[in-house]
């Protein structure tokens, strides 16, 4: 990758993020008196703020980093992340889940999975997930201080520390609340940043026709359809016509429904920012109001990749101009967004852009310290460590632990580094385990015959059956047995590592929703209606929603949100 | 929760939008040759200026409602 020179005002504006951040963080110190409000922002958040952080805290830069490099090779069937994933999961958490989650009283998913169905299940939950989600924070880490290195020239053991100092300032000074302010504040940083780059890279380019004819011609060269680059579901008839390696089946049940699900459903860091607001309805709408912004975010991230490789293919053809690098056989993807920012901004909105881009790397890692630090706190330390302990042993435990959890992200981060491997390793057991969770929480809150026994065993075994899967096969010609085949057989063989995946996530579902079933009805319900009573759909009296004016209510924020996506799908079918 | 959000948010969008915009002003034209030759600095840093005022007098509306409503 090529560096990027900056001046002194792009300092500035850094320094200036900086201050802030710190500053909201000084500035709600006082409020932080209990674990309550340390860890759960004392639920008294509003709906439009955590809506905003809902969707923030998943911004990493990883994603923008990320999404811009998909868009770039797959281009934009790339939009399904987000219109057939994260979208519908987002409604269904928002009109069905939240009213068990936050109506429960729980104070994280795995105290709801306690008091749904018993210890053992909350133990697998919490452990597996605070493991995770600070390796999750580790890696956000290796990855900015990675791009800072080839992109800046700043030292890995430089940015490590930038990010652990202020990152660790602000979360431990005011706890939750002060990392999901971050989080709205690099919400609007990313569009500061990022809208003007959409703006001047399409410019140049032409506008979107051009960019359409370039990509047909990138489509012809890569033997695909006219449209494969441009068009998100033509082109999902099979694994052949598309550079993604998928079917349309594979890819609405594995990403729309199981990986996507699994993931906005069940996962603690998103899941918190909903359960921190102020009342059962704002915490309904979080996730639906956070839809909105959401849903045209690809126009955020993922077009610039598509334009970075309509460029790449204008150069090809002209000799000159803005080029992706090869990096071996294949593009340098992940360099996509990078380059477009240091090739169209001059000084000043490059500081902005880089800026926002350090900001989501940060607020990733802060939204993984804050939802480790919950679950350690109370799932972990107050319910098999310390129990009745005071209020303010557990806000002190609450603080150690954002401490800990930093350190060991450090940790993390150097790890990563050494295994180059370790974020497939992650991605890989994050699918593990969330995909037959939401099989698990699917079960929970709607069927009242599930018991503790069902859902551990049926947990266990939907993660290990994805575990299974991914040993049994093979994504296109590879050899490394992260990507699968470690279990001396090759069952079968998938076109791409996309298809594995999904397809994992489907058998590891299905797996868990299966033996769930069996298991409870092998078992003996140990809950009765009483205990129940919130948990479950069919024992939980229904929201009131009488007194919010119409436009407020989560099924009409639902409904508009449903059309609009329907329509972006169709808009670019 | 004590803060109101659009404080921060607004004075930093507003301070940054006013640096941008005032080194748009100052800077060399030679500069926005990247950007297509638009003076990207003094134009967003307009929008975001424009932003961050809106958030702060937002912000001033809120608390002014939540006084009068203390004082009822």
């Amino acid at each position: 990758m090529h560096g990027i020179q900056l001046a002194a005002i792009d300092y500035v504006i850094m320094v200036i993020y900086f201050v802030f951040v710190l500053g909201i963080g000084f500035a709600l110190k006082a409020y932080m008196k209990t674990s309550s409000a340390f860890l759960m922002s004392g639920r008294s958040i509003p709906a439009w703020i955590t809506g905003l952080a809902f969707i923030s805290t998943n911004l990493g830069a990883l994603e923008v980093i990320g999404m811009g490099a998909s868009g770039a090779k797959y281009g934009m069937a790339t939009c399904h992340f987000y219109w057939v994933g994260a979208i519908p999961a987002m409604i269904f958490l928002g009109l069905f889940m939240m009213p068990f989650y936050y109506g429960s009283k729980a104070r994280s998913v795995p105290e709801y999975l306690k008091m749904r169905f018993d210890e053992k299940t909350r133990a697998f939950n919490a452990i597996s997930f605070a493991v995770m989600t600070i390796f999750a924070s580790g890696i956000s880490m290796y990855a900015m201080a990675k791009l800072m290195e080839t992109l800046l020239g700043w030292s890995f053991e430089t940015s490590i520390l930038i990010s652990a100092v202020i990152v660790l300032g602000y979360t431990y000074l005011g706890g939750l609340t002060s990392a999901i302010y971050n989080e709205v504040l690099q919400f609007f940083l990313i569009v500061a940043g990022f809208l003007p780059l959409v703006y001047l890279a399409m410019k140049d380019l032409g506008g979107w026709e051009r960019m359409q004819g370039l990509l047909t011609k990138v489509a012809q060269k890569n033997n695909f359809g006219d449209g494969a680059w441009t068009n998100s579901w033509r082109y999902l008839t099979g694994p052949n016509a598309n550079p993604m390696g998928v079917d349309w089946f594979g890819m609405v049940m594995g990403l729309g429904f199981v990986l996507s699900f699994g993931y906005w459903c069940t996962n603690f860091l998103v899941v918190q920012r909903a359960m921190a607001a102020d009342s059962m309805s704002a915490a309904r709408r979080t996730p639906l109001i956070g839809a909105f912004p959401k849903m045209f975010i690809p126009f955020l991230v993922i077009l610039p990749g598509m334009i970075a490789m309509a460029l790449t293919q204008q150069a090809a053809a002209t000799g000159s101009g803005f080029a992706l690098p090869l990096k071996g056989n294949a593009y340098d993807y992940d360099a996509a967004i990078p380059l477009m920012l240091g090739q169209y901004f001059p000084p000043g909105v490059l500081g902005l852009g880089l800026t926002a881009l350090l900001a989501s790397f940060m607020s990733g890692m802060a939204g993984n310290v804050t939802a480790f630090n919950t679950v350690w706190t109370y799932d972990i330390y107050q319910s098999y460590l310390r129990p009745n302990k005071s209020d303010q042993h557990y806000l002190w435990m609450g603080r150690m632990a954002t401490i800990f959890g930093v350190v060991v992200s450090i940790a993390a981060a150097y790890l990563a580094r050494q295994f180059n491997n370790i974020m497939d390793f992650l991605q890989l057991i994050f699918a593990f385990v969330n995909a037959p969770l939401f099989a698990t929480f699917l079960l929970g809150m709607f069927w009242k015959r599930a018991t503790g026994n069902g859902a551990f065993w049926g947990l266990l075994i939907g993660t290990s059956a994805a575990a299974a899967h991914h040993g049994l096969t093979i994504p296109g010609q590879e050899t490394a047995l992260i990507k699968g085949g470690w279990l001396g057989t090759v069952v079968h063989h998938y076109p791409s590592e996309m298809a594995q995946n999904f397809w994992t996530a489907t058998f590891a579902w299905t797996a868990c929703f299966v033996m769930t079933i069996v298991i409870s009805l092998l078992t003996t319900q140990r809950k009765s209606d009483e205990d129940l009573k919130g948990l479950v759909y069919a024992l939980t009296p229904r929201p009131k929603e009488g007194h919010l004016p119409w436009y407020s209510r989560p099924a009409f924020l639902a409904i508009v949100v449903g059309i609009m996506t329907v329509a972006l799908n169709i808009i670019f079918w | 929760m004590g803060l109101d959000i659009r404080i921060p948010i607004g004075a930093m969008f507003a301070i940054l939008g006013a640096l941008l915009m005032v080194y748009g002003f100052l800077s060399d034209p030679s500069l926005y040759q990247r950007s297509l030759g638009m003076n990207v600095n003094l134009w967003w840093g307009i929008v975001l200026l424009a932003f961050g005022l809106i958030m702060l007098w937002l912000a001033k509306m809120a608390s002014g409602r939540n006084k009068t409503a203390a004082r009822q």
